[in-house]
């Protein structure tokens, strides 16, 4: 199935996380959500002024933001616990390790602005390390939907899901490549264009530039599988390792760094299970100078183009 | 330097400030507004400092640790002589080292990077302690938001400065009263500050924040504990329109917005 070319509309992520978390607080009475001082960028005027007394304000404490958001799930309710990824993660990690993966604690850990969605506030506020800080713990998975269908299906999984979950958004405009009515499978990649020279790996704002340059590998003849992974833990072996074997070699690119995040996964399962050529695209383990998040992902050779580029000179290295 | 003179020092600085803001379409200027006499009666009277040497083991140290206003740092430092004041107009473009939030190995002044919020007053609280273990005569100086006193690292190293018995260090609460997305006291209201310090045994002064004939005397007096300034302040300081209203926290304003600052601040020049 080769998906349509991406729709120019493009959308804030933020806004499918809201309106699917308001359509379920409606039904569902235990929803409730935490914040750190967060209710603007976490897009949560709507439910704060629905549900005033559900929506727990800590201060700008995520520390004390993450323990609070366990305390309420072990009250019975289901705290979505919102706040910029780069300090959930980063600043309560611990809590993240301790109160909710190793308790297991039904917490959903919404992480906003993820990867370098916040650009020119520098590297403080990139959050380009959270799929190597949270991918490690066990119980957590790690989810990084590529657009606003995904998001919306995945906030829907989340919720039925009985389990800790990260979720990592980004407020960066981005294309619907899935089709409207897409259920979100935990551990599940999405094939989104088949082909057999190489495959594109990618997830979260990445994926729509993974199918740009598909489409110019196309141009020139080559055929290049690609793949959304949003799933970052538990990662789909199944899915590597067919592309392993069928294209050959396989390239990666996420708005992480290049150290421990999607691509590092996808090549612990390549390295056991089927070795093919692979290229890591990411931040090439620096702190990004001053720049928005395109520019600085184009400034890093994840421009649809260098992508490309990169793709032809892995399909040369093939065995 | 005087008052007086400090005070026209702090309108020239609001106003590259608005300015600067508004070219970039970015920044934080309600508390960039609320802190900037103080940053000015800090850099152009109080700590002693080279622009020259920059890192001269025996200058003062001053931390910005709501390093969400580097704009107005930036703007402060230039002026004192730290970087060319041209340079301002880089704030934010790609690659300038003029970041959203003040980056130490790339600025000349600044001592260490701050930006999340809550790491700037235990640094300062190491800087102070080194201070006291080597026998340098430097005092140690760090600036802090209201909301960012929420941070519970803040106050694991109050108890740590009293305990240490660090006169040599100073903090500045920047209280205007207002956080990101609501006052102070509609989200975790720490107000008042005085007698949580006190019990952890800090001193503390209380001044009106944006009066220059108050700042000076409170940022030279010199305690025998950890002092504590709470610095009554309003975000948004000299622009009518952004005080006391919780939207100007990252708002830019727009051109008609720009124009009425613009001559308010020029009024006064
Ligand atoms: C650890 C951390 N959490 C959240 C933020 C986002 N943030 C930036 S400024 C701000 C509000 C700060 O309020 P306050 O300390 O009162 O600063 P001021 O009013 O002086 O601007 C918040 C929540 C941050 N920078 N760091
Ligand atoms: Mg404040």
């Amino acid at each position: 199935m080769n998906a349509q070319t991406p729709s120019p509309k493009l959308h804030d992520c933020r806004d499918a996380f809201v309106a699917v978390l308001e359509r379920l607080a409606a039904e569902n009475p235990r929803i409730v959500t935490v914040v750190n001082d967060s209710v603007g960028s976490s897009k949560l005027g709507g439910f704060k002024s629905k549900w005033p007394e559900r929506l727990v304000n800590v201060g700008i404490a995520e520390q004390a933001m993450v323990g609070v958001g366990a305390g309420l799930a072990n009250g019975g309710l289901m705290p979505f616990v919102c706040g910029a990824a780069c300090f959930l993660t980063g600043r309560s990690l611990e809590q993240v390790k301790a109160d909710i993966a190793y308790s297991n604690a039904n917490v959903k850990l919404i992480g906003i602005s993820s990867g370098m969605a916040y650009g020119e506030l520098g590297p403080t506020h990139h959050s380009i390390e959270d799929f190597a800080w949270t991918r490690v713990l066990p119980n957590l998975p790690v989810i990084a939907p590529c657009d606003s269908v995904e998001t919306a299906a995945a906030v829907e999984w989340a919720a039925a899901y009985d389990g800790p979950v990260f979720l990592r958004l980004s407020r960066v405009g981005v294309p619907d490549l899935l089709p409207q009515g897409h259920r979100f499978e935990l551990g599940k990649a999405n094939l989104l264009r088949d082909g057999d020279a190489v495959t594109l790996i990618a997830n979260g704002t990445l994926t729509h530039r993974m199918m740009k340059a598909a489409d110019l590998l196309a141009a020139e003849g080559i055929e290049a599988r690609v793949l959304n992974m949003a799933t970052v833990r538990p990662i789909d072996a199944e899915a590597i390792v067919a592309a392993a074997r069928d294209t050959g070699a396989i390239l990666t690119a996420e708005e992480h760094s290049v150290y421990g995040g999607l691509g590092s996964a996808i090549a612990e399962v390549v390295v056991d299970r089927a070795p093919v050529p692979m290229k890591l695209l990411g931040v090439p383990g620096i702190f990004a100078p001053t720049g928005s998040a395109e520019f600085l992902l184009d400034e890093f050779g994840m421009s649809p183009a260098a992508v490309a580029e990169s793709a032809k000179a892995l399909i040369a290295r093939k065995h | 330097m005087q008052p007086n003179d400090l005070e026209r020092i702090a309108r020239q600085i609001r106003l590259r400030d608005l300015q600067a803001v508004v070219a970039a379409g970015a920044g934080h200027i309600g508390g960039e507004m609320s802190a900037i006499d103080i940053l000015t009666a800090l850099y152009f009277r109080v700590l002693r400092l080279d622009p020259q040497a920059p890192k001269d083991p025996n200058r003062d140290r001053f931390v910005l640790s709501k390093g969400h206003v580097a704009l107005a740092l930036y703007i402060t430092l230039a002026k004192r002589g730290f970087l060319p004041e041209e340079e301002i107009a880089t704030f934010l473009q790609p690659h300038s080292r003029l970041n959203g939030h003040p980056n130490c190995n790339k600025v000349p002044g600044v001592e260490t990077n701050t930006g999340p919020l809550g790491h700037g007053l235990p640094v300062a609280v190491g800087m102070a302690k080194a201070a006291q273990l080597t026998g340098a005569a430097y005092h140690t100086y760090v600036m802090t938001g209201d909301g960012e006193m929420q941070e519970g690292s803040n106050w694991e190293a109050i108890a740590s400065a009293a305990q240490f018995g660090l006169s040599n260090l100073t903090l500045i609460i920047d209280h205007n009263r207002f956080q990101q997305g609501a006052a102070l006291k509609d989200t975790n209201n720490l107000a008042p500050f005085r007698s949580k310090l006190e019990a952890f045994g800090w001193e503390v002064t209380e001044i009106d924040g944006n009066a220059m004939a108050e700042i000076v005397p409170a940022l030279e007096h010199r305690a025998a504990r950890p002092h504590c300034i709470v610095a009554h302040t309003n975000k948004g300081h000299g622009i009518s329109f952004m005080q006391d209203t919780v939207d100007w926290h990252h708002k830019v304003p727009n051109a008609e917005q720009f124009q009425i600052a613009l001559a308010e601040l020029s009024e006064t020049l």
